[in-house]
């Protein structure tokens, strides 16, 4: 049996619980429309904006950081996994690449990336 | 071939309704540890004739009070995402204990069942795609809702869950190193063994450092206090504020799923798993002489250590909840990008050395 199967399976049964549940909520539940319900919780208050067209520029900074830290992660894994057989070499290499992306995160801190003001 | 379908839908029915029991129960849990941390009573008003079981009922009445609350989305939202939002968290949360290890092998008529859904064999890839996977359900659910709270809310949330999720993965690098394995129940049976007769091989003693680290990235990443601010009951408004109904209660569901995921987790990489110290498949064998014990023993003392360990985990999570106060935003990315990143980074750097210089 190929080893992804199981999890194919749990899935559907996973799945089955899932929206089980939300047609559960869906079937008992009242429903009772009106204007004022379907208009965004604003403390009180008509909302005048809208989300959508800018947020602050930090949690973009947050997402290219993630993407950079998380790629060197992903080379991680794989050397974890034969660390053994390549041995001093492999680790050679592996402190070269950590230590270049050390060097990232400095740039990164001294930019100020970090900071969130 | 359909009995194998049987047997793994068994084995994920097992460990799904483990999940969702402790998740249940961590709802009331939640409440009366801290009414007894506070020198309070806690929950314990639901009664079923006049039986109240120290408020174990408060469970069942907010089931029956979440499923029959009017469920509604917001109208200028994102029908479709809104409510499909909700459902990838609990569906990603859930589905990475398939990749769990409950138990040692269970041998019944000849066969033999390894007591985990599914054996991969790069079981904590498989666990930390789901935990990625489930980010998108509150990222969607802060956006679909058309909200500017919400909406902060799920940006908030999606920055911590994405940082604290590069330090997780780091931190377990190290233990991956001494495991020399990524398939989860390897390194179960690899945590087996006693040094000197006495001190089980357990991932917390050969790798305390990154315990410490995996365990303040996981509390973050399932965004529990100290680290709750994306939901910040007591005063910020978080992704969740247009949900009502099961729809909101699978969010929280979520987080409590993902506690014990957590806990699971820690449980496998660190704390020995199902392993009992001493106990091998045919019995135990202390230092001072063996008692032999029947294969079904064995495995139900195993389950039961690994439900045990877990329990101990969710107990401390509870109290640090319970202990600790919030941080402020700008402490919670500095925690991760400038402490814990390069400290896992070294511990990883130091921990492959130390293993070479002494192989």
């Amino acid at each position: 049996m190929n080893p992804f199967s199981p999890v194919l399976l749990s899935a559907l049964f996973v799945g089955f619980l899932v929206v089980a549940m939300l047609v559960l909520s869906l079937l008992l539940g009242p429903r009772r429309k009106s204007a004022v319900k379907g208009e965004p919780f604003e403390t009180g208050m008509v909302p005048f904006n809208l989300p959508g067209d800018r947020f602050a520029i930090r949690f973009y900074v947050i997402a290219i950081l993630f993407v950079v830290f998380d790629v060197e992660l992903v080379f991680l894994f794989p050397w974890a996994s034969v660390f053994r057989e390549l041995g001093w070499f492999g680790l050679a290499e592996m402190g070269f690449f950590v230590a270049v992306l050390a060097l990232a995160l400095i740039y990164a801190w001294r930019k100020g990336a970090l900071e969130w003001e | 071939m359909l009995l194998e379908a049987l047997i793994v839908l068994l084995k994920a029915g097992f460990i799904v309704t483990v999940a969702l029991t402790f998740g249940a129960v961590l709802t009331w849990v939640e409440r009366k540890q801290s009414a007894v941390m506070q020198d309070r009573i806690g929950a314990n008003r639901a009664a079923i004739l006049g039986l109240r079981l120290i408020g174990l009922f408060h469970i069942l009445s907010d089931a029956i009070k979440m499923f029959t609350k009017e469920e509604f989305t917001p109208e200028r939202g994102d029908k479709f995402l809104h409510t499909l939002a909700p459902m990838l968290s609990l569906f990603f949360a859930l589905m990475s204990f398939v990749a769990i290890p409950f138990g040692d092998a269970l041998r019944v008529g000849g066969r033999t069942i390894d007591l985990q859904a599914a054996d991969l064999n790069a079981a904590i890839l498989f666990v930390f795609a789901m935990v990625s996977l489930g980010i998108y359900g509150v990222v969607i659910g802060g956006w679909a809702s058309e909200n500017n709270y919400s909406f902060l809310g799920g940006m908030r949330a999606s920055a911590q869950m994405i940082s604290y999720e590069v330090t997780l993965g780091v931190s377990l690098i190290g233990a991956l190193l001494i495991y020399d394995t990524l398939n989860l129940q390897e390194m179960v049976r690899f945590q087996g063994h006693m040094y000197g007769g006495w001190i089980p091989r357990w991932g917390i003693l050969l790798q305390p450092l990154g315990f410490l680290l995996f365990l303040t990235a996981g509390i973050a990443e399932t965004k529990r206090v100290p680290f709750d601010l994306p939901e910040g009951e007591s005063e910020i408004v978080g992704y969740w504020v247009e949900y009502s109904s099961m729809k909101w209660g699978m969010y929280m569901f979520t987080d409590f799923i993902e506690m014990t995921l957590l806990s699971a987790l820690a449980t496998t990489l660190f704390l020995g798993g199902w392993q009992v110290p001493w106990l091998l498949s045919d019995g135990f064998h202390f230092p001072w002489g063996s008692v032999a014990l029947p294969h079904v023993v064995v495995v139900v003392l195993q389950m039961g250590a690994f439900l045990l360990k877990v329990s101990f985990f969710l107990w401390l999570q509870m109290l640090i909840r319970w202990t600790l106060p919030r941080v402020r935003y700008d402490q919670l990315m500095a925690i991760t990008w400038k402490y814990m990143l390069p400290l896992s980074l070294i511990n990883t750097m130091v921990t492959a050395v130390i293993l070479l210089a002494i192989r």
